[in-house]
């Protein structure tokens, strides 16, 4: 988190409400403490800010900036909830349903899954333009806990983060380059790696999809009970302003 | 002297999945041979290979949108025995249990009054545009007002014990995810009394078509053939969730009788022919030619020793003195037999909702894990059994999956062959009722094409005729 709360706030506005901002806060910061939510998948809380996934776009002072990674600005306009800016995310999610393997119907993720719950929110629903790959990734299920479906994987990096900065130990990380970048364990697979159930970067909310998956919990949880069952995807920052 | 020809009926209708007839007619128009085809393939038990095993049963219920909770449950059981779990808990049992019975009840009222109503009221030879679900609503309202009712019924239940009416999650190894509550609980009893009323006016309604067309169903697709599937442990009543395998002969003698089903790979082989993606299983002991059996609602009239649920018990007893207590032969008495499970369904959903254990909650147990687990159940179309091999990093190595309605093979064949012979031999022009019966014979086994190649989308039926060098030379095709 790179916010640091100063004692005097400045204003600046969000689709025109006004926000109230510290230095060193970022545009998504600032806006989930005002209860306005920027859609977002490689951020997460307690992690430090990527900027990589892009679906948080949005337009300040006539340029595209990344809000999770993008400082508030005194005075600054920002464009949020704009026609335009949705159907860019909601190409760019489309675009990474493309790229993997989702099949929504038979995932233990479905309901918790925050790429479901973003196409969800993001009105997802027409015919798809784009061919999908449908990549042949394996299944690591290796470890005796933990089983890694890169299928699923939106290379959102966080639990790379999760696990350099809050774990201490860098299991995951990027090989390849370009669209052949991937998210790897250290290791030949995932057993032989100091991976372990308890790790921040296992645990359920860091993997935004149904890439790291904690064994023989899968389907425990009953729908309607699910994360995303009663509410789209950023509802509880949204309910700060009811 | 006519040309010999090759009818084929393609699609099948009103049933569930691809299919396809084929009839061959000599020089005189006589049916030398008649077929059905299934003529998709899916390959569910290659592809769940390398998945992770409490997958299995959300994933291999995708075989299927009509009994989903039949495959749910199937595998579920199986992974049960993987995870060590012999025993359920009380409360995970019966929720399954309710969930089956609500799956085989609104799965048996689609077929009866939606698929085989038109035929059975309107006739067989019926014009094509009368023999539909529109039409029963039209002509009898009531009938057709209780079909959507007692089929919303039994999807609710589904839902509330899986989560979704179709393709829930309701069932993990070892257990289940939910109970039910005091409020869907009330929510039930509230109409179950009308239900249990409507299924007797069912049964009422099956029965008396049967008895009132003695002569047409004594012999429209009737053979003798082996009966099998499961009865319950203690006593032989009929069990559609749990039990050991039980195989009669058409006279009603016992070929075997309480073996466990985890051993149902030295009771059964599946024989593969060119013709059809669907296998022709049989029992071991008495070879292909005379090992072939059917299984389904009247399979399982003949097996059981009684029904514990005391309304389709008696309904069950008239049936058996139809046939002096020897196994029933009659294609056409499946519907009888299928109204009769859907009574002792919704006496069993009664029961089941009246348990304080559905408000239990201690949901799963555990075990010692095993490599290997069989999972049988009584699907509403018959008998169905899962079978997978799992190693130690939790993936699934191997997969054999029986459905009902490959057990049903060579019977649905052979009423196809027996209703062609006796209603298309000799014919010079084969209308499109003509045509028509030869679906109802396969209708009354109410398949499920797309379980049983483990395929995609409709069943239309497809009818072919070929001539005596095999050329075809017509064809009537019906889409739904």
């Amino acid at each position: 988190m790179s916010g640091t709360k100063k004692e005097t706030g400045f204003s600046f506005t969000i689709d025109g409400v006004e926000i109230t901002a510290y230095a060193g806060q970022t545009i998504m910061e600032a806006a989930d403490e005002a209860g306005v939510y920027i859609p977002r998948l490689c951020d997460h809380q307690g992690l430090r800010h990527q900027g990589s996934c892009r679906v948080c776009t949005v337009k300040a002072g006539g340029r595209s900036v990344a809000a999770c990674t993008q400082p508030a600005a005194p005075g600054q306009a920002v464009e949020n909830e704009t026609k335009h800016l949705n159907k860019m995310r909601r190409d760019l999610v489309e675009m990474l349903f493309h790229e993997g393997n989702h099949l929504c119907p038979i995932c233990e993720a479905s309901g918790n899954c925050e790429l479901q719950a973003m196409a969800y929110r993001l009105d997802m629903t027409e015919t798809t333009r784009f061919p999908y790959l449908e990549p042949c990734r394996a299944l690591d299920a290796s470890h005796p806990d933990i089983a890694l479906d890169t299928n699923r994987c939106i290379s959102c990096g966080r639990c790379i983060r999760a696990s350099q900065d809050v774990d201490g130990k860098g299991i995951f990380g990027y090989v390849g380059r370009g669209i052949h970048r991937r998210v790897a364990v250290n290791g030949e697979s995932l057993a032989e790696t100091d991976a372990e159930v308890s790790d921040h970067a296992i645990s359920k909310d860091v993997c935004p999809v149904g890439c790291i998956i904690r064994k023989r919990v899968g389907f425990v949880t009953p729908i309607g009970e699910r994360e995303f069952d009663n509410g789209l995807i950023g509802h509880e920052i949204e309910e700060k302003r009811k | 002297m006519a040309e010999p020809r090759m009818i084929e009926i393609s699609p099948v209708t009103r049933v569930e999945g691809h299919g396809k007839v084929t009839i061959h007619l000599d020089e005189e128009n006589r049916v030398e041979e008649a077929r059905l085809h299934i003529v998709e393939f899916r390959g569910f038990e290659r592809f769940i290979r390398g998945r992770l095993m409490w997958e299995v049963p959300v994933i291999v219920q995708r075989l299927c949108g009509i009994c989903p909770v039949s495959h749910h449950l199937a595998a579920a059981k199986a992974m049960d025995m993987i995870a060590g779990v012999d025993q359920l808990t009380p409360t995970a049992e019966k929720m399954r249990r309710l969930m089956h019975y609500g799956q085989v009840m609104q799965s048996h009222v689609l077929h009866f009054f939606h698929l085989a109503a038109p035929d059975l009221l309107f006739g067989f030879g019926a014009p094509a545009e009368k023999r539909n679900i529109f039409e029963v609503i039209k002509e009898k309202p009531e009938l057709g007002k209780r079909a959507v009712l007692m089929r919303k019924y039994g999807q609710e239940i589904i839902e509330a014990t899986a989560g979704k009416k179709i393709h829930g999650t309701g069932a993990i190894p070892g257990g289940i995810n939910r109970n039910l509550t005091i409020e869907r609980r009330d929510h039930f009893l509230g109409s179950i009394d009308m239900m249990i009323e409507w299924a007797l006016d069912a049964v009422k309604l099956a029965r008396d078509y049967t008895q009132e067309h003695e002569d047409l169903v004594a012999e429209f697709g009737s053979f003798p053939s082996n009966y099998l599937s499961l009865v319950r442990e203690s006593d032989g009543a009929l069990d559609l969730y749990h039990g050991n395998l039980r195989a009669l002969s058409s006279t009603g003698d016992q070929i075997f009788d309480q073996i466990p089903y985890t051993r149902y790979h030295e009771l059964i082989v599946e024989d593969v022919r060119s013709w059809s993606y669907m296998k022709f299983p049989f029992i071991t002991e008495l070879g292909p030619e005379a090992g072939w059996y059917r299984v389904g609602p009247l399979a399982r009239m003949n097996t059981a020793s009684f029904i514990d649920t005391p309304l389709a018990n008696k309904a069950h007893a008239v049936l058996k003195a139809e046939t002096g207590g020897v196994p029933n032969n009659s294609t056409l008495a499946n519907h009888w037999a299928r109204m009769i499970e859907v009574l002792h369904c919704v006496e069993k959903i009664r029961d089941l909702l009246n348990d304080p254990d559905l408000q239990g909650t201690d949901l799963i147990a555990e075990g010692e894990r095993r490599e290997e687990g069989i999972g049988v159940i009584e699907a509403p179309r018959g008998n169905l059994i899962h079978h997978y091999k799992v190693d130690e990093h939790d993936q699934v190595t191997y997969c054999n999956l029986i459905v009902s309605t490959t057990h049903n093979n060579e019977g649905m064949n052979r009423a196809v062959k027996d209703v062609a012979v006796k209603h298309l031999s000799g014919q010079a022009q084969i209308t499109e009722g003509m045509l028509n019966h030869v679906e109802v014979a396969i209708r009354a086994y109410d398949p499920c094409l797309s379980c049983a190649t483990h395929a995609l989308g409709q069943m239309p039926l497809q009818v072919e005729l070929f001539d005596a060098e095999g050329c075809m030379v017509d064809s009537r095709t019906q889409s739904i």
